[in-house]
Formats: C-alpha cells, structure tokens, sequence
C-alpha cells in the first residue's frame, strides 16, 4: 500500500521517470520514509505500553528475587532488549541494579543487551530488512549480552568497580503512581512515543537520503571491489569502525542496507551495526564514573570479540 | 513545601523540570525547586530510571517526563 503510494506520487504526481536514477532514488526516499515513520510510531507506542506496566523497579525485583536457575542472564538480556533507558539513566540503573541484590555480571547482561536491542533501532531495522534479519539481529543482540555477562559474571570483576557505588544505600524502588487505568497512561505514552520518533527522525531521514542515494547511483555490487566477502579482515574492521561511532546510530540501518545490498556481506554489516549502536564513547566515559579504567577496558574488548565473533558465524551461515 | 527534580540534566530532566515550575505557578503557591544530579543521591532515592520527581522528600514520578497538569494534581495530595 505505501509502496503504491509512494510510486503514485513520485512517478504520478511529481512525474519522474521511473527507470532514470533520480526516480529510483526518490521513490526509495518516499517509501523509507513513510514506512519507517510509521514503524517508529509503532514500536515506540507499543514499547510504551509494555514499559508502563513493566517498569524497570518491576524489573529488578523479579531479577533479584532469583529463582530463575541459571537463566538469570539470558532474562536480564531479555528485560534489556524490551526496556528502553537513555545514556543518562545507566549511572542510576547501574547502581539501583548493583546495590538491589543482582549480581554484576547480571547487571552488565542487561547493559549491553539494552542499547543493542532498543525500539527505535528495531522499528528501523524492520523497515529496512524485514522481519526475518530482524529477529536474527534481536536474538544476536540478547545472545552477546547473555553470554557476555555471563564471563564477566565469572571473572570476579566487583573490584574494578569504583568502591564509592558500594556504599551507595540504594532505597527502596521508587513508586510511581502505579494504579493509574490505561486511559490515564496513554497520553503519557502516546507524548513520550512522539518525543523519541521525533528525536530519531531526523537522523534516520539523513540515513535514508544517504541510503536512496546509493539506492539510485552506486551499482550493484560495487563494495565487494573494496571489501570482497571472503575477506577475513572485513569483520573486524567493521567493529573497529563501528565503536567510535555514535549519535543516534539508527541513522546508520538506511546506509548498512545499501551497504549489503551493494556487495558487502551481510554478517559483516550486522557486526558493523551491533558495533555502532552497542558500543559507543560517550557511553564509556559515561561509566567511567562507576567503572575503573581495568572493567571498562575488560566490557568494551569482550563485547567487541563477541560481536566479532558474531560477524563471523552469520557470513559462514547465512 | 519542596520539590525535588532528579536527573542528571539531560533533556527530559529538563522538561520535567519545567512541568514542575508551570504546576507551582498554576497552583499559585511557594514551593522551592531542586534538582538533584549526583548519581549516588538519586540512587537513594530508589530512581533507577530518570528522570524522576519527588514532593517533600517521596519519589511520585519515576522514569517519565510528567505533564504540569499531572504534578499539580500530585501537588494537591
């Protein structure tokens, strides 16, 4: 239906040639943006409503109560994927986890589970790739924190952690109004939905220029001349040019599918991708101020392997 | 009466801020407006997700940007 409207519009109305690059190019332009705004929208009001009523202190008390025998990290993960937090609420989250009963290394599955696997991304991903790539991605995304936070869990890292978060006395979670009906969240939820998909367009917009851009003038298969497939260095590369990268990297999907569809392998973008929206500076020395250097060192290197590692089991099976 | 703004200063911290300052001056009366950006006291407070707000001392809003209405009707309480 969009794509009806789009190529009604584009070809129709403003009359382009529907062959000629410019017409390509503006036609993909005119579809991304309609669908992926409507995904956004979408996901984000729905992720809403799920964390209205899930809110994080939820969250922890069910971590902390732990009868999850062993799954402890695959559901931190899990709870990381469906709760979104913005960079400035991981200091608190970090300590309200630490100091509320759940252990570091389950703590760190639900940190980095939580910026690869968030809703903005995912409604963007779905709009570029579809639904299939974008299951393996959430599932990629959960498996590296599980399984991360897992080893980390083991190392006996609490040390490296800035001995001040120790003696934080972490109060009783918080109660937000709970009781309130679904009509009395929904505005709430339907502002807040509004505030992110407006926060995150613009980037995406930019992403899906760039993207049509590529769609339309580069030809097909022109990065494999630069990065063939079988390259062994390719994944790596990718994650090394991934981690420095930053600010709402879901402007980054809309180019990493032109990226694919234009030669590069696909295991290689995602790792690129996870890079990006996983890992991140800022973040970095964000949790410099409850990390020491040693464990920020330690969580950067072991997402990045993983990540990497990721890269190279999705080029050899997909 | 105090309220407490709770949040590290990004934007939504922000934002609720200003909520709280649009209710006060709705409701007509005096109330002084703190915000509270050290992570270890908004911590104790129990505030995992900012940004947060509390009257007197008691978190009501966590996690959410509140609209002024919103914490005039809790200013009320």
């Amino acid at each position: 239906m969009i794509q009806d409207f789009a190529s009604w519009l584009v070809f129709s109305v403003i009359g382009m040639d529907a062959a000629s690059h410019w017409g390509q190019s503006v036609h993909f332009f005119v579809y991304d943006t309609i669908k992926i705004t409507l995904l956004l929208l979408a996901m984000t009001f729905l992720m809403g409503i799920v964390n209205s009523y899930m809110p994080v202190e939820k969250v922890r008390a069910w971590l902390a109560s732990r009868k999850w025998y062993g799954t402890d990290h695959l559901l931190a993960a899990i709870f990381g994927a469906v709760t979104p937090f913005c960079s400035c609420s991981s200091i608190p989250l970090f300590i309200g986890f630490v100091r509320g009963g759940i252990p570091l290394g389950v703590t760190f599955s639900f940190l980095i589970t939580s910026p690869l696997v968030n809703e903005a991304a995912v409604a963007v991903f779905i709009g570029v790739f579809g639904w299939k790539t974008t299951l393996i991605y959430c599932g990629a995304g959960i498996a590296v924190g599980t399984v991360v936070g897992t080893i980390l869990g083991r190392m006996k890292l609490e040390k490296h952690v800035e001995p001040w978060v120790w003696e934080v006395q972490a109060g009783n979670a918080a109660q937000d109004n709970a009781n309130r009906s679904l009509r009395q969240r929904l505005p709430g939820i339907v502002r807040e939905a509004w505030a992110t998909t407006r926060k995150v367009l613009p980037y995406v917009l930019i992403g899906i220029t760039i993207g049509a851009g590529m769609h339309g003038f580069v030809p097909a298969n022109y990065f494999e001349r630069f990065i063939s497939k079988d390259n062994p260095f390719a994944v790596p590369l990718a994650v090394l040019l991934g981690v420095p990268m930053y600010a709402n990297a879901t402007g980054v999907i809309p180019v990493i599918e032109q990226l694919v569809a234009k030669g590069i392998a696909l295991g290689t973008a995602l790792a690129f991708m996870m890079a990006v929206v996983g890992l991140s500076i800022p973040e970095g020395l964000l949790l410099r101020r409850v990390l020491k250097p040693r464990l920020i060192a330690i969580y950067f290197g072991s997402v990045s392997l993983a990540i990497v590692a990721l890269g190279y089991f999705f080029n050899a099976v997909l | 009466m105090t309220i407490q703004v709770l949040g590290p200063g990004c934007h939504n911290c922000k934002s609720t801020e200003a909520a709280a300052r649009e209710a006060v001056a709705s409701l007509g009366i005096t109330a002084e407006i703190v915000k509270v950006t050290d992570y270890a006291e908004i911590a104790r407070m129990g505030v995992m997700k900012t940004p947060g707000l509390a009257i007197d001392g008691k978190v009501v809003i966590s996690g959410r940007v509140p609209t002024a209405a919103e914490v005039a009707e809790l200013l009320k309480k």
